[in-house]
């Protein structure tokens, strides 16, 4: 698993390649831990680009959903963007398209976040 | 071996509601077009060609699943069970109208735990109540003949634990343990549920039955992953709590002590597992909503199979039978 970082603005793109499953969650957990800590009412936004992800099982998952759970309390904004067509069936069958959310590509997911949060 | 589920909806027990079954009727009558019908059989058969939501129902009852190593006839015979959740009640009726009342059996059952879905059919139970049958109820909780004293006893239920006729013992087993029960190699293993559950490996010529209901996997440690991975591995059958999606069982859900379909996916993919049954149902899911849960999870495991050999989904109802 690779995790790649871009800052566009406000708003840091993170972008995992490869797969995440529960042999290097914890890894994946704690490479996204100082961006999710940063995620708040005043730090950047979080956009996790999928478009590299071959795939992503429930403890993948979990960590999103932590981060989700930390940062969106706090202010901050996450979501997903640009998932392959099977990354895209697993977040609908975990029901996970509905804890944040995801966008067809990452020029969407930037524009949306560059607004101001409703 | 066979399973055979007397009961497979978690936490309470539901019923159709008029309505729904009206709304079944009317949904058959659609696909009848018209149809004429000479008797039952012939609507019977016809009934069987409809889809299982429209003609079937996955059923209300709580926990009970029978294991059966070889066909029961009229004489004396050895049942297996997993939990007495109120399936138990026609299991029992069940026993008694191919035995009557006067054949002694012996009942073996294995308990998850002592939450109130998993035991309220034991004061139903009929053949605890006649003398001569045996019942062998095996736990690792060190409260089991406790708890099902209490639910007997007033002002919760009007005959007490003393007035039930057959011979009961109570068998304490430790977890990760190898027990022979009843013809069948028995491993319990501690599950994360509030208060602790088990589950059950049981292997009987070189097949292997899993029952993990009542089981919640944090997710958070390749460690624990593992253990569940050994414990189902190359099952010929794995009965899994299913109750939650992902997100549910890991958010608004964490620590109600239940798992979700794609973890049990994901564990028996890794176990090198034939067949998941999807088990304990969220008892608010109608039929086609657990209907939908069960074709998601096959495209879930058609998704990710990779190279492997196939994984069987299904979602358990009461009446189910699957051989191994």
């Amino acid at each position: 698993m690779e995790l790649n970082a871009r800052r566009s603005n406000n708003i840091v793109v993170l972008a995992p390649g490869g797969r995440i499953d529960h042999l290097n969650a914890e890894a994946f957990s704690k490479a996204v831990a100082p961006y999710v800590e940063a995620c708040n009412k005043t730090g950047p936004c979080l956009l996790f680009d999928l478009s590299g992800l071959e795939y992503i099982s429930s403890a993948g998952l979990r960590v999103l959903m932590l981060a989700s759970k930390r940062a969106v309390p706090a202010g901050g904004r996450i979501g997903v963007a640009a998932p392959t067509p099977m990354v895209r069936e697993i977040l609908e069958i975990s029901r996970f398209d509905l804890v944040f959310p995801v966008f067809d590509n990452v020029n969407v997911g930037l524009t949306a976040f560059s607004a101001p949060a409703k | 071996m066979r399973a055979r589920f007397w009961g497979t909806r978690g936490s309470l027990p539901v019923a159709l509601t008029a309505v729904q079954v009206r709304h079944k009727v009317a949904q058959s009558l659609l696909l009848a077009e018209g149809r004429r019908f000479k008797d039952q059989a012939e609507a019977e058969a016809f009934a069987a060609t409809l889809p299982f939501t429209t003609a079937q129902t996955f059923g209300g009852s709580t926990s009970c699943v029978e294991l059966e190593l070889q066909a029961p006839g009229k004489e004396p015979h050895e049942y297996i069970l997993c939990d007495l959740g109120s399936g138990v009640r026609a299991f029992g009726n069940s026993v008694l109208a191919r035995h009557g009342p006067k054949t002694p059996n012996v009942f073996h059952i294995f308990m998850s735990h002592l939450h109130w879905d998993h035991i309220m059919g034991f004061p139903f139970f009929t053949p605890a109540y006649i003398p001569g049958n045996k019942l062998r109820i095996y736990g690792c909780h060190a409260d089991m003949e406790a708890a099902f004293r209490r639910q007997q006893a007033p002002p919760s239920f009007p005959v007490d634990f003393d007035y039930l006729g057959a011979d009961i013992e109570f068998v304490r087993l430790e977890p990760g343990h190898r027990y022979d029960i009843a013809g069948l190699r028995v491993t319990p293993k501690l599950q994360l549920h509030a208060g602790d559950s088990y589950g059950y490996r049981f292997e009987h010529r070189g097949q292997v039955l899993v029952y993990s209901t009542d089981s919640e996997h944090k997710l958070d440690s390749a460690e624990e992953t593992e253990s569940f991975v050994r414990f189902f591995f190359g099952a010929d059958l794995v009965i899994f709590d299913a109750m939650y999606s992902l997100a549910d069982a890991v958010s608004v859900k964490e620590d109600w002590g239940h798992s979700s379909n794609m973890v049990g996916v994901e564990l028996c993919q890794l176990a090198g597992v034939r067949h998941l049954v999807l088990f304990h149902h969220e008892p608010v899911f109608n039929d086609v909503k657990i209907a939908g849960i069960e074709a998601e999870t096959r495209r879930l495991e058609a998704l990710t199979r990779q190279d492997a050999p196939k994984l069987s989904i299904s979602a358990a109802y009461d009446g189910l039978e699957i051989d191994l």
